[in-house]
């Protein structure tokens, strides 16, 4: 039985697709049984019923709690006295516009953004390219290129702490033998913030160097065939044919690690298991000053507050990335 | 378009349906009877605890189980407070998780009895009025509520002294005799002073002090006014008190006598072993610490004398159930038996942490730690806790405090001038309050 149907299925594949008439909903033609009414209905319904686990799972973890923290952050909520919640309206808001601390983990946010996801993506896109060429134990390398990306945040960071230590540090007695006076790590402003984006960098180049290396291999060999015909060296190849054969993947990871950026959290948290980011907030970031304000000193609509907060920037923030990219796209386009 | 159209599907929504029912059902079952509760009345007894608390140590779980063979108790424990209460309330707001036996710090046992005394179970309904005698009167008064409930039962106490390290001590050319040291810090200037002069000479690396955080922390433990006053009105911008112990503390950063280390910090912790600090601020819960991250090695290194500037109190702990936990009755019966004088005289024995129990003190007068070069420490926290001060305590206790001595690492570590600081503290514990 079944397998004659789906053989049916094969070449009437017009009757599921968009295009089909308004007509031709279940039961329609006259010769048809009721099985075939049937079968004609699960066909067109499965596809959603396939799909719906996933959106049944988003509507109870996804849009639930995202609505229910935009409800929160409307009340003073304590998480010890958590039945008592206060109207507070917006004012949970328009505190964070006052509140220095909330301008500094934007701050930093966004230089730690900046100094973590610019190297990364410079570092992945020159490493796709060198692992695009014929190597020796290819695939060994490639697979090990991927291998920070597997190892847990908590590792990582606590072996890059270690390496940071003002006192023990590896790094401090490496900078010590060519005459660098120890730098306290965790303390200044800059050197924190280097600190936590080596983390980053360290995790995510090689995550992002196979997504290019994906998209590298998607550009016809042919063109660089032709460009070496013409004489063009190897780094001409690399910004004439590269570049602009992997802009839609360029695109890409720039949008994953702008909300990687903005909600950076596990690096700065562990680095010296703060949860100020540091003495002086230096290097704290918004995901960390909303678990402060929600686990440290339990003021939980305040945090929620910060949450929807992120939540804007980051749709925005992609917005105005897709919208450059589509720029620059159209620009190209008219040349 | 096939959105909309789907929604008329009523194949997709009784799918969507059973769906939602087959996850609902998978959550249901989840809460099957307690695997724990076996077959003969075997009960597996939870312990949540932060520091050290120095049960397992002093093997007090080993005799409790074999005293009684139906019992076994598991414990956890997190190194630094903050993470533990962090943890702790987000498990009371959720109901779930909880240890069938909590530990509270003192700092945090104003906010128990303040706001959350019906999240804890009530300990005089097991009986636990008649230990009253048993403790000392405001270790037993700070774990009762308004209404007379009973939240807590107290561990141990932080009577305050300074450890030091007698090799290091020897190497600036400074005495090492406690009786002569104590006479000579007898004020914390003649601390930092004897700081002064140990600079001068001090191994390379090696500075008079751990932190000012800790320096700060001791000070104010002397006090016993210090954020809060007794009605819970925060009064610490105005307390006299709390001045005096911040511009202690900054002095010592600016005669540059302190590691500049952050407390609980792994740095901190290699700091013990390495000999980057001669002295260190210790209530009695601070000694098993000390012996903890310096190790082996340290052994007969260090020694312990009066504090400076009086006798003081830093820390101590209570037990407690909380409501949710799943065997309250054989946890009460647990936590009754560790708080008992014997066992409070075993941990401290062996971990330093100084009983809460009055039968206990008696009982270790005249302890000595062979660790900490034979130190009379029966005597030396003995009397401490004697003399130190009854502390008011308020509700963000610890958060104030943790403000306060963020800002004086600014001040330590970054060269911060005292005032700036000060504001920043204020804008902190203003933030914290919320």
């Amino acid at each position: 039985m079944s397998p004659t149907s789906t053989a049916k299925a094969g070449p009437r594949p017009a009757e599921t697709g968009p295009g089909s008439a308004p007509g031709s909903g279940a039961g329609t033609g006259p010769d048809d049984g009721p099985a075939a009414a049937l079968r004609r209905t699960w066909r067109k319904a499965s596809p959603y019923a396939y799909i719906a686990p996933f959106f049944t799972l988003f509507l109870a973890f996804g849009l639930f709690p995202l609505l229910y923290t935009a409800f929160v952050s409307l009340y003073r909520v304590e998480l010890q006295t958590s039945g008592e919640m206060q109207w507070r309206g917006i004012a949970n808001y328009t505190a964070l516009f006052a509140d220095e601390y909330f301008w500094i983990s934007l701050r930093n946010t966004f230089t730690i953004g900046v100094l973590s996801t610019v190297p990364q993506l410079a570092m992945a896109l020159g490493l796709a390219h060198l692992l695009n060429y014929k190597l020796r134990g290819r695939t060994f390398i490639r697979t090990a290129v991927l291998l920070p990306y597997a190892t847990s945040v908590a590792a990582a960071t606590l072996v890059f702490a270690q390496l940071f230590g003002r006192d023990f540090g590896l790094i401090n007695y490496v900078i010590g033998l060519i005459g660098v006076d120890p730098v306290d790590w965790q303390t200044g402003t800059v050197a924190s913030q280097i600190a936590v984006s080596s983390i980053v960098i360290w995790r995510w180049t090689g995550y992002n160097a196979l997504i290019y290396l994906a998209g590298m291999q998607s550009i016809p060999h042919e063109l660089y065939e032709a460009a070496g015909m013409d004489g063009a060296s190897r780094w001409r190849q690399f910004i004439h044919v590269t570049l602009p054969g992997l802009r839609p993947t360029i695109v890409f990871t720039v949008i994953i690690s702008t909300i990687g950026a903005t909600q950076l959290f596990g690096e700065p948290l562990l680095f010296e298991g703060s949860i100020s980011g540091g003495i002086s907030h230096q290097y704290q970031t918004l995901g960390l000053y909303m678990y402060e304000q929600g686990w440290g000193f339990f003021h939980l609509g305040r945090a929620a507050a910060i949450a929807w907060v992120m939540f804007v920037l980051i749709v925005v923030l992609v917005g105005v990335n897709a919208l450059i990219a589509r720029r620059r796209a159209r620009k190209e386009a008219g040349r | 378009m096939p959105i909309a159209r789907a929604a008329k599907r009523a194949t997709a929504r009784l799918g969507a349906v059973a769906l939602t029912g087959a996850l609902l059902a998978a959550c249901g079952s989840g809460a099957s009877p307690d695997a724990s509760d076996g077959a003969g009345g075997k009960v597996t007894l939870t312990v949540d605890l932060f520091g050290s608390f120095g049960f397992k140590e002093a093997g007090l779980y080993e005799e409790y189980q074999k005293l009684h063979p139906k019992v076994t108790i598991k414990q956890s424990d997190t190194q630094d407070e903050a993470d533990y209460w962090k943890s702790l309330q987000t498990r009371l707001a959720g109901g779930g998780g909880l240890a069938d036996v909590q530990g509270v710090e003192v700092g945090r046992i104003a906010s128990v009895t303040q706001q959350q005394s019906d999240k804890f179970q009530d300990l005089k309904e097991f009986g636990a009025d008649k230990l009253k005698g048993q403790f000392a009167e405001a270790k037993w008064s700070a774990a009762t509520t308004k209404d007379g409930k009973v939240l807590g039962l107290g561990t141990d106490v932080g009577p305050e002294a300074m450890c030091y390290r007698t090799d290091l001590f020897k190497q600036a050319g400074l005495p090492t005799d406690r009786e002569e040291l104590a006479k000579k810090w007898s004020t914390w200037d003649g601390y930092l002073e004897l700081g002064k002069e140990y600079k001068k000479k001090a191994p390379a690396q090696s500075a008079w002090l751990d932190s000012i955080g800790s320096l700060y922390g001791v000070m104010i433990g002397q006090e016993k006014e210090r954020y809060y006053d007794a009605s819970g009105e925060l009064i610490y911008e105005k307390n006299p008190a709390v001045k005096t112990a911040w511009d202690t503390s900054v002095k010592a950063a600016e005669a540059g006598l302190s590691a500049k280390l952050d407390q609980w910090s792994p740095q901190w912790n290699q700091a013990f072993a390495a000999g980057s600090f001669a002295t260190i601020p210790c209530p009695a819960w601070m000694l098993g610490y000390v012996k903890g991250q310096a190790g082996e090695a340290g052994q007969g290194k260090w020694d312990v004398a009066k504090l400076p500037g009086g006798a003081g109190n830093w820390g101590g702990s209570y037990l407690s159930i909380p409501r949710a936990a799943k065997h309250k009755e054989e946890a009460y019966k647990l936590i009754e038996w560790l708080t008992a004088p014997e066992q409070q005289a075993k941990v401290f024995q062996k971990q330093g942490n100084f009983p809460s129990s009055t039968g206990a003190i008696a009982k270790i007068a005249d302890a000595k730690d062979p660790y900490f070069s034979g130190a009379p420490i029966g005597q030396i926290f003995g009397d401490a806790a004697k003399e130190s001060p009854v502390q008011v305590l308020g509700v963000h206790d610890q958060n104030v405090m943790q403000q306060l001595t963020n800002a004086l690492s600014e001040v330590e570590r970054k060269g911060v001038a005292s005032d700036t600081a000060w504001e920043t503290a204020k804008k902190g514990v203003a933030n914290v309050i919320g």
